[in-house]
């Protein structure tokens, strides 16, 4: 389980996010619903522990997250991958599509081109697409980069952050089936956060509803859909 | 059409200053006080100067002394700042606070006159130049560093490096100096011109490189002399010396930077 408890963060003076609280189950999809400037990103970003919270606590697994510095140590940090709405800034433009993939391994020293390969391949990339540069191919192929990326060092949980709405619905729609397939396999966790409540009713097992930036309150599966 | 006329340009003086003191058995420094003061002539194609030196030849050697004073000079200030610059966005807080009021405690300075004061505890040689102006120059490239490092440390693509397990390190060798170098490319190359001009003035004021030498700015220092008796031709083609090919250094050096980042490319391509 990744539980967030409490957290309350603070940009300058203002507070983005009050004493929330939210937990992602393994192997189940947690949506996160509410409007923009809620704090749903700044959240995200905690959980994924790469930004530390001016309160509240963060547990993986039962552990709870220590040694906070600007992130969570670096051996965390990795047990929880990122996936962006936007693929163009997620994205250095001056890495190759395959180095873009292979990058999580080649940080963590054991480049696998083979990995890289099968990534891809899963995700819908091409060999031929691999060669080339960010700007080369259009935001659909590059967030299909981005989601081969976060999957490359098999993450206990995923934080989808407005993953598919850039997309659209068949990259959206073979991009979800590529996370849920990669969630049955290995039993991951999934954070899905996104305005549409169509796609949280259909993917999530159940949705937290974040209203007015007070923090999200828990909500039954469907409520996103029913309340609007 | 500019860049291919500035590569050319530069290519031509380019083999000069690297052929003609190699294939031409001519001393640069030979007096010869019976040619003194020649207006532009067949044996002397730009005239001689006033002790009757070849100022075409004297020039070619002076290029090669400016420039690649003026090349290190801009090199040892742009390796200070880029290294400031780098500290001063990646660490940010106190360290980032300190080194930029030092950069701004250096900007507080008249440079010249700074310059002046470095070189004075020398003796006259290019070592001291190079030192003068790395010193007094370093903030611009510690300015434009720091702030790129700054965009860049908070761009998703950045924070996606970090969160995959990217060390400071591995962050800093693989997604930020790849984008820093065009930037810091370019102000080194504007950084040149800048660095000859203070050479320029430092050897003006007999501070600078010593007379012997035939640097660009010795030469206007003598020739400035001989242009009261009407011999322009004795600063005015060590002045172009300079011009010429730092201009056409500039043009090359934009015209690199639009073609290295592909993301530019392809804006370029639009």
């Amino acid at each position: 389980m990744l539980e967030a408890t409490g957290i309350t963060v603070r940009y300058g003076g203002r507070t983005a996010l009050e004493a929330a609280s939210l937990t992602i189950r393994p192997g189940e999809v947690t949506g996160l619903a509410g409007p923009s400037g809620c704090g749903k990103s700044t959240l995200a970003r905690v959980m994924a522990m790469m930004l530390r919270p001016d309160a509240g606590t963060l547990t993986v697994d039962g552990v709870p997250v220590t040694g906070w510095r600007q992130r969570a140590p670096r051996d965390l940090r990795t047990r929880v991958a990122l996936i962006y709405q936007q693929p163009r800034l997620a994205v250095d433009p001056r890495l190759r599509l395959a180095e873009v993939i292979g990058e999580p391994l080649a940080a963590n020293g054991r480049p696998d081109g083979e990995r890289v390969a099968e990534l891809a391949a899963l995700t819908g990339l091409t060999g031929e697409l691999l060669t080339r540069w960010p700007h080369e191919v259009s935001d659909g192929q590059l967030q299909r980069a981005c989601v081969a990326r976060a999957l490359t060092l098999e993450p206990r949980y995923l934080v989808c952050d407005e993953m598919t709405t850039m997309l659209d619905a068949s990259t959206q729609a073979h991009l979800v089936a590529v996370v849920n397939a990669y969630r049955e396999r290995t039993g991951a966790g999934v954070l899905a956060i996104s305005h549409d409540p169509l796609l949280l009713d259909r993917w999530a097992d159940g949705v937290v509803d974040f209203a007015g930036g007070q923090g999200p309150t828990p909500g039954q599966p469907g409520r996103a859909l029913r309340s609007t | 059409m500019p860049v291919r006329f500035a590569a050319g340009t530069l290519a031509l003086l380019a083999l000069a200053v690297l052929l003609v003191p190699a294939v031409v058995q001519l001393d640069q420094s030979l007096v010869d006080l019976r040619a003194a003061g020649q207006p532009p002539s067949l044996a002397h194609p730009l005239g001689t100067d006033e002790v009757g030196r070849d100022v075409l030849l004297r020039s070619i050697y002076g290029l090669r002394v400016s420039f690649l004073v003026g090349l290190v000079a801009a090199l040892v200030s742009m390796v200070i700042g880029g290294l400031m610059g780098l500290a001063a966005g990646s660490l940010g807080g106190l360290p980032d606070r300190l080194l930029m009021r030092v950069v701004d405690g250096f900007n507080a300075l008249p440079h010249l006159l700074f310059g002046i004061f470095i070189v004075a505890l020398f003796a006259p040689s290019a070592a001291a130049v190079v030192v003068s102006v790395g010193v007094t120059h370093w903030t611009t490239a510690a300015r434009i560093v720091r702030s790129e490092v700054l965009s860049l440390r908070s761009r998703p693509f950045v924070e996606a490096a970090i969160s995959a397990g990217a060390t400071r390190t591995r962050v800093v060798r693989r997604h930020l100096l790849p984008h820093l170098l065009p930037h810091l490319m370019l102000a080194t190359v504007l950084m040149v011109p800048h660095a000859i001009w203070h050479e320029t003035a430092l050897s003006f004021l007999g501070l600078g490189l010593p007379p012997h030498l035939a640097s660009l700015g010795n030469m206007i220092n003598d020739g400035q002399r001989s242009l009261l008796t009407g011999d322009w031709w004795s600063s005015l083609v060590p002045g172009l010396f300079i011009l010429v090919p730092t201009l056409a250094v500039s043009v090359l050096a934009q015209h690199w930077r639009d073609r290295r980042s592909p993301r530019w490319r392809s804006e370029l391509e639009l």
